[in-house]
């Protein structure tokens, strides 16, 4: 059995990260051109690693599913990203960066990493400034902040509701460069299918080429996997078409632990659903919350009425009126769960789907009466811009109508304090590991995680790894890289072989209902059951009755649909299970039978004060439970409260 | 509503294309012109038929993988919209849509509605960017920028990289995003070291790629799904210019260019 070494340093938190790097083993620069390293993704984490790594000058081999490394979906993160600057005045620190990223997070996550990220987060914002990266000024020059859910400082860099994408430009154009020099190569359209484990150490991957649909095995000292979350398991969510958790899944079946799979976060701000034909939800940015008032008719007759004509006392702004010092800038956890609150009263606005009306009011009147139409257009102009071309609705005149969507999912790959996974030589980076944000992640801070990971945590602690191993010694000749590339030929010929009558896209939506329904904003014993025996009938349907059309040796989209889709259904039930066994409620996960009175989560620090992970042992299996105990030394875990 | 749509079918980069025609009954006016794609691939894989290739991924308007060809616009006939963000509901029923891949030399098909742009990531890679070193950078503060220059090299930075400018131009000319990154960079103090440089390694690069060259038409500016303005070209151009005359390396185009 595997033991949970999470190799966090003791002694003063502050100092943690500094000693570790002094303990931490070097490569000699004339030595690392003889290391090969592997990073498979491309957004920030990816991106940051693979340029970093080439930097410095191991040989990288990089990989992306998407025709170009600028377009992983890092690119389409709005509001902003944090950092401990404290350029405002207004009493911020890494101690409280740090701190409001763990109650943020429920205290569900590791003290020492979240410390790290808060420490590291200020040399961000300087390194993506020196790349060029357009920031947010003032009219003095110097950099613009704004607030953002669950902090009460304004320690938020933006680039309009452009943030991710300036950001991945900047790792991006960084890894170009390594590119152009020849440090790294790249891999674009390739899609990692699985890992190659040689005597218990991460040695390669497998791939399958999308546009000539080769498979083939790459061999290196160390893999890299900053593949993102899963939250398209729930497929109506808004992450991108593309993104999928196939690259972490497989790295599970070959032995990598998975760590808290229901923390899965519910964003509170998005368009509504409008119809059966919807192939994904938008996010309107967090930060829309910083001038726009969220209310609700206080009564369900007025849910026709046009928002204009509600007079102010027929208004609820219940967060407001929830939490008067956080008012609109509560956690996007508890602004999920009033929103959906709200609508299951019936007082939600918007169509009725299902016969319940799904969506509230997001509304700018009152800060373009402030502050006037120019500068509200200047802070949301291209978010409302965006909003008007999907809805038709102008948001200048007419508040937005908003609904919780699935959006990221804290948890993923188990690391070490060193980003290793159980598998050694096997690094995870962003939010493909579950590293940081506990049970539920503040806004802003996915951006800094994966920059942090990418560009300063992981280019120290993959050297610290890469010089206590023999370089080389593997090819992709051996036995175990063409045992792996027959298993996932194999597959891939089940897959087309199957024949039945069943498109993949239709089996997608069917996990997603019962993923959205029985372990979305709320949980129970009763639901989660009822999906864990559902999703296996599912499941083995899929593999009996798909339809997939076209042939596997060349461009095939419903091919690479079909094989994400079925790692989802494995997944999909991995995180009813471990939501079923956390017995509380933390963040995000909320069960419906633990609640306080005020009908917040209410955990159970007693029992389930750790981290969940999941040992693979076999499809439709029971997975193996081992925990890694959190303790908390500098923060007392309290009920959180933003009243 | 009814829509009759005339797809472009080419099952590979040497292969003959042609259009393919497909009603579609039952179009909602809230769908996006993607998700109508979707509906219609569905259909094609119960029938086993080969779905319709293209490329799409955020579906928000900002990766920039979608490039669809409508109705001879890039993108579509909405202003500053992705081919991904247009709706239905600027339709009527009865309307025959044509949907082709971007038409470039630099970006062959490589298949119905899919093509390469890696030529745009050779171009970047060339000079597209400012050498610094990861843990090399200074206080971000420590440099104020005018708020002016800055929100310039935003509007200039926002570039998607989608090719829509290079599809709508009748030479094909990748002009507006090189001259987009190129502006980015050369409007912010950070980007002035290599400025005469990076110019130069890009258009060379840009040149080698076989698009075509900028004579004004100003398409690129039109189909633009992020708006960005031609005036970068011209910013481009003075600094091709001056890199001429400030730098005495002669011009020549970096050794991987294309084949």
């Amino acid at each position: 059995m595997t033991v949970l070494e999470h190799r966090t340093p003791s002694g003063p938190l502050e100092s943690r990260w500094e000693r570790h790097r002094f303990d931490m083993k070097l490569v000699n620069p004339s030595n690392r051109r003889k290391y090969n390293v592997i990073v498979v993704g491309t957004g920030l984490a990816g991106a940051a690693a693979a340029a970093t790594l080439g930097e410095l000058g191991y040989n990288v081999q990089s990989f992306c599913f998407q025709d170009s490394p600028r377009r992983a979906h890092s690119i389409a993160a709005q509001g902003g990203i944090n950092a401990a600057k404290n350029y405002q005045n207004d009493g911020d620190s890494v101690f409280r960066l740090f701190y409001d990223t763990i109650k943020g997070g429920d205290f569900r996550s590791r003290e020492s990493n979240v410390y790290r990220l808060a420490e590291v987060s200020v040399n961000i914002i300087d390194q993506a400034t020196a790349q060029g990266v357009p920031f947010a000024r003032e009219y003095g020059g110097l950099l613009a902040n704004r607030s953002f859910g669950g902090a009460q400082v304004s320690r938020t860099f933006y680039a309009r509701g452009q943030t991710g994408q300036q950001l991945l430009l900047g790792a991006y154009q960084a890894l170009s460069r390594q590119i152009g020099a020849g440090q790294v190569e790249m891999h674009p359209r390739t899609e990692m299918l699985d890992l190659i484990v040689i005597d218990g150490r991460a040695r390669g991957i497998v791939t399958r080429h999308l546009i000539t649909g080769k498979v083939k095995a790459w061999i290196a000292d160390a893999v890299v996997l900053a593949t993102g979350g899963y939250g398209n398991v729930f497929y109506l969510s808004t992450n991108a078409k593309g993104c999928n958790a196939t690259a972490a899944w497989r790295a599970h079946r070959r032995g990598a632990f998975f760590a808290n799979p229901c923390f899965t976060q519910i964003h509170p701000t998005c368009i509504p659903v409008s119809g059966e034909s919807q192939s994904k939800l938008t996010l309107m940015s967090e930060s829309l919350r910083n001038d726009g008032r969220v209310w609700v008719p206080k009564n369900a007759e007025h849910a026709d009425t046009p928002p204009g004509k509600i007079k102010n006392e027929n208004r609820d702004y219940y967060l407001e009126r929830l939490y008067p010092s956080f008012g609109n800038l509560v956690p996007r956890d508890i602004a999920s769960r009033r929103a959906k609150d709200v609508c299951d009263e019936g007082r939600g606005v918007g169509p009725e789907i299902g016969g319940v009306r799904r969506g509230v009011y997001l509304d700018f009147r009152d800060s373009i009466q402030r502050l006037g139409e120019n500068i509200v257009g200047e802070r949301y102009g291209n978010l409302f811009e965006m909003y008007e071309r999907i809805t038709g609705d102008n948001p200048y005149k007419v508040p937005m109508r908003i609904y919780p969507a699935t959006h990221y999912t804290m948890g993923g790959l188990w690391v070490d304090y060193n980003l290793m996974s159980t598998i050694d030589g096997l690094f995870v980076a962003g939010e493909a590991n579950f590293s940081d944000h506990g049970a539920n992640r503040l806004g802003a801070s996915a951006l800094m995680q994966g920059l942090a990971d990418g560009y300063f945590v992981l280019p120290y602690t993959l050297g610290n790894y890469l010089a206590r191993v023999v370089p080389g010694g593997a090819d992709d000749e051996h036995s175990e890289a063409r045992r792996v590339v027959g298993q996932v030929t194999e597959r891939l010929e089940k897959l087309m072989s199957i024949d039945g009558s069943t498109t993949p896209d239709a089996f997608h939506r069917e996990l997603g209902h019962l993923i959205w329904d029985n372990c979305g904003m709320s949980r129970s014993k009763e639901g989660l059951e009822k999906a864990l025996r559902e999703i296996p009938a599912v499941r083995a349907r899929f593999w009996e009755d798909l339809k997939i059309s076209g042939t596997g040796e060349g461009l095939n989209q419903a091919l690479e649909r079909a094989g994400r889709i079925a790692d989802f259904f494995e997944l999909g039930e991995l995180m009813c299970r471990d939501a079923l066994d956390r017995d509380e409620s933390a963040g995000c996960h909320f069960r419906a039978e633990h609640t306080t009175e005020e009908g917040e989560a209410k955990r159970n620090d007693e029992e389930y004060a750790y981290v969940a992970n999941w040992e693979f042992t076999g499809v439709g299996k029971e997975p193996r439970l081992h925990k890694e105990h959190l303790e908390f030394e500098f923060v007392k875990p309290s009920q959180r409260n933003y009243k | 509503m009814k829509i009759r749509l005339r797809v472009w079918r080419q099952a590979g980069p040497n292969s003959a294309g042609s259009l393919e025609t497909h009603d579609l009954e039952d179009v909602s006016p809230d769908m996006s012109f993607l998700e109508m794609l979707d509906v219609l691939n569905e259909r094609l894989i119960e029938e086993d038929r080969e779905e319709i290739a293209f490329d799409h991924d955020c579906r928000e308007g900002i990766c920039g993988s979608c490039s669809l060809m409508i109705d001879g616009r890039a993108h579509g006939p909405q202003h500053k919209t992705t081919a991904c963000q247009l709706h239905m509901r600027h339709y009527s029923d009865g309307d025959e849509i044509v949907v082709e891949p971007w038409r470039v030399k630099a970006f062959p098909v490589v298949k119905d509605l899919v093509v390469d742009r890696s030529s745009f990531d050779r171009i970047i890679r060339a000079g597209g960017y400012i050498s610094v070193r990861t843990g090399s950078a200074r206080d971000a503060n420590e440099a104020p920028i005018r708020k002016a220059d800055s929100d310039l090299a935003f509007d200039a930075a926002t570039c998607i990289g989608c090719g829509a400018c290079a599809a709508a131009c009748p030479n094909a000319s990748a002009s507006l995003f090189t001259a987009a990154k190129i502006s980015h960079l050369a409007l912010v103090p950070q980007g002035q070291a290599e400025r005469y440089d990076r110019v130069r390694k890009m258009v060379a690069q840009m040149d080698a790629e076989g698009f075509g060259h900028c004579t004004n038409h100003n398409e690129c500016e039109a189909a633009c799904p992020k708006g960005i303005s031609v005036t970068n070209i011209a910013r481009m151009n003075r600094d091709f210019l001056r890199a001429m005359v400030v730098s005495r390396d002669p011009l020549r185009a970096p050794d991987d260019a294309g084949e």
